[in-house]
């Protein structure tokens, strides 16, 4: 098997479709192109109300429903952004960052350690290897929720709540069984000629994992990078629990989540700051958009 | 050919390694620089990044902190695994070749044992446990869990989501791969990208998101900024506070998550019918079937397993979600899921002994599920 995050591809064209062949036309077009037009309006039109909503006047977004800008479009007067500069200034801005501080360290840590078990795991001798390797597989179907009471409690105790390296730690460690099984798979993967003849150069274990198979390991790195990146910076849960909603610490979702709550008063600001914490994602999407779907797909098996 | 894009869970193969001298040392010392090895790196990671006092600062410049982090997760870490395996060097050949295995995966192994195999057998017990972890109180959570009002409604609605959400994403992921497979290619990929976007946002901003499609407001009180309520107007009908309609509410939480997980169905699939070979398709035209015979008689079969595959991952996506009601009603009128329970029980309340049987539940309920995927791959593993 080749590795496995290779198997999700972009869909490649069939042979038939490169010109519409006769049996193709026989499908009437019109129902065909009705149901698609209908469906993608429907997934669209949520986003693409919030986004209209986030550049209006804050007073129109109280009194009247985005689609109502259709009537005068060009009036530069019912545009402003001045609710993201609000938003920006009244914490998000502060949560950005924030959220970025979480989320690199929590992404990083776990594909190092990760990668050099995953070696072990391939190309190492050492009692035990395969149980240890299907004990890890299997920690893949304990939701995090099992872990978050008793690492909590054990924060508390010492004091390391609110703090940026506990929710890496914890990030990475909830990462951590998909990881391995992906870049084993992967490495497992890879000709052991190479790995043979690199021995026979003289080249010892470190210097085979760091020149030699991390390089080869850049897909399904960055696959994982992306779905972990992903994870973390999408997450709610683990963010609510080891940093809570200390000003001073608190990540995006948090903040957003916070601000949903306070009610009619804040309405205006939502649709500014919800589009703050999907703009990352959403240029990740875009420009890395192959990488973006093998990432999820490889995810998938996580329990 | 049409195996599940997804899980390959190859078994692990044992590996023809040549032998090493030593990689099979079982005695005491080398066992004992083995542990010492896989600790090391924890170790010392934990000792600095809690005794840094500069990390937990909460009001200093969080760019520099960012940069730091940075700086200790890649550089800090390399380095430390490279220190360890200079000072696994030192030691005599032969014991060294047994160490060194430990200071790449023990590490992992460290982080794994305390952030999930020790919290998850703590949490079981935990779940026999009184509100502060105290006391032994039997199955009184357990009891408590399958009688009172609460967690019964919590657990029912949670059926309904698994019930409902992923044959929705399902659905609709088909009949959308399968007609934008008709589109011409450029087309295909556009529209495939609008559908599959969703899947970039969070749970919580897509719950703001639909916070403007279910807004309400009462007759008389200005007009409808929700999409919904204005559609209901427009054709004559008095606005509805979709998310207190007792049952209703549940589904348009719902609907929420059913947007978000269709993209993730919809290209597997996608990639699932165009792996179906044209000359089967071709065939049973020619053989007089019309396009629906064929979609339900030759593709639904080939891509049987993928669809299994699919089903089962939003499935458990759909059992844990806990962000989209904890936004959306916190649980009220009677929206509660078993995962959003669970954060209520143990975050809001301090209930943990019940905040970990809801937990323990939650992990119970899925492991069937994932056993008897397994099982199904197997088989085909088997069977290719």
């Amino acid at each position: 098997m080749s590795a496995p995050t290779e198997t999700v591809n972009a869909p490649t064209p069939r042979s038939s479709e490169v010109e519409a062949p006769a049996t193709k036309v026989k499908v009437s077009r019109v129902p065909v192109y009705l149901g698609i037009a209908l469906i993608t309006l429907i997934w669209t039109i949520p986003s693409l109300g919030l986004m209209i909503n986030s550049f209006r006047e804050p007073r129109s977004i109280r009194a009247t429903g985005w689609w109502t800008v259709f009537g005068n479009l060009f009036d530069s007067a019912a545009w402003t952004v001045q609710n993201y500069t609000q938003v920006l200034e009244s914490g998000f801005g502060n949560a950005f960052i924030n959220s970025l501080a979480v989320t690199i360290p929590s992404v990083v840590i776990p594909i190092t350690v990760a990668a050099f078990a995953a070696y072990a795991f391939a190309w190492m001798e050492f009692p035990g290897r395969q149980v240890i390797f299907v004990a890890v597989v299997g920690l893949l179907v304990v939701p995090l929720q099992m872990a978050l009471i008793p690492i909590l409690r054990v924060y508390t105790n010492f004091d390391l709540n609110g703090t940026y390296p506990a929710i890496w730690l914890a990030h990475a460690g909830f990462g951590l069984p998909l990881a391995v099984y992906l870049l084993r798979n992967y490495m497992g993967s890879l000709p052991s000629s190479l790995i043979e003849s690199a021995k026979i150069d003289g080249a010892d274990h470190f210097k085979i994992f760091t020149r030699l198979i991390i390089p080869l390991s850049v897909p399904v790195l960055a696959s994982f990078a992306i779905f972990q990146f992903l994870w973390v910076w999408n997450d709610l849960l683990v963010a609510l629990v080891f940093l809570g909603y200390n000003e001073q610490v608190r990540v995006l979702t948090v903040e957003l989540s916070d601000l949903a709550g306070r009610g009619e008063g804040t309405l205006s600001l939502l649709p500014a700051a919800a589009m703050v914490t999907m703009i990352l994602p959403l240029v990740v999407f875009f420009s890395l958009q192959r990488f973006f779907v093998r990432g999820l797909t490889a995810g998938s098996v996580k329990g | 050919m049409t195996t599940p894009p997804i899980i390959k869970t190859e078994e692990p193969q044992p590996k023809p390694i040549p032998q090493e001298p030593g990689a099979r040392d079982n005695s005491p010392q080398v066992w004992l620089f083995r542990v010492l090895s896989a600790l090391v790196v924890p170790a010392v990671l934990v000792l600095f990044f809690f005794t840094l006092d500069f990390l937990q600062q909460r009001d200093l410049n969080k760019l520099l902190q960012v940069s730091v982090a940075l700086v200790v997760g890649v550089a800090g870490v390399w380095a430390l695994y490279w220190g360890m395996d200079r000072l696994v060097s030192i030691l005599p050949e032969r014991v060294a070749t047994g160490v060194r295995p430990f200071t790449f995966a023990g590490p992992a192994m460290v982080l794994l044992g305390f952030y999930l195999v020790y919290p998850a057998i703590n949490t079981f017990i935990l779940s026999f446990q009184d509100r502060e972890g105290e006391v032994f109180v039997g199955f009184d959570n357990y009891v408590r869990v399958f009688t009172e009002r609460t967690y019964l409604v919590a657990m029912r609605n949670s059926v309904a989501w698994v019930v409902i959400v992923p044959v929705a994403a399902l659905l609709i992921g088909l009949a959308f791969a399968t007609l934008a497979d008709k589109l011409p290619r450029r087309w295909e990929a556009a529209t495939k990208s609008l559908i599959f976007l969703p899947m970039a946002i969070s749970f919580v901003g897509a719950s703001v998101v639909w916070t403007f499609i279910y807004r309400f407001r009462p007759e008389g009180f200005g007009e409808q900024i929700g999409i919904m309520n204005a559609i209901v107007e427009a054709f004559g009908g008095s606005p509805l506070d979709w998310l207190a309609v007792p049952v209703w509410n549940n589904l348009f939480l719902m609907i929420i998550l059913i947007w978000l997980q269709t993209g993730f169905a919809m290209v597997i699939l996608s990639s699932a019918i165009k792996s179906v070979p044209d000359d089967q398709l071709e065939a049973s035209r020619i053989d007089g079937a019309n396009e629906w015979q064929v979609f339900m008689r030759i593709v639904i079969p080939s891509i049987a397993s993928t669809i299994v595959v699919v089903w089962t991952t939003v499935l458990i996506t759909t059992w844990k979600v806990f962000d989209i009601v904890w936004v959306m009603t916190g649980g009220r009128e009677d929206t509660s899921v078993v995962a959003q329970q669970m954060v209520t029980e143990f975050f809001t309340f301090s209930n943990d002994g019940m905040g970990a049987a809801l937990a323990v539940l939650l992990f119970v309920a899925v492991v069937p599920i994932l056993i008897v995927n397994v099982k199904r791959f197997r088989e085909q593993e088997a069977t290719r």
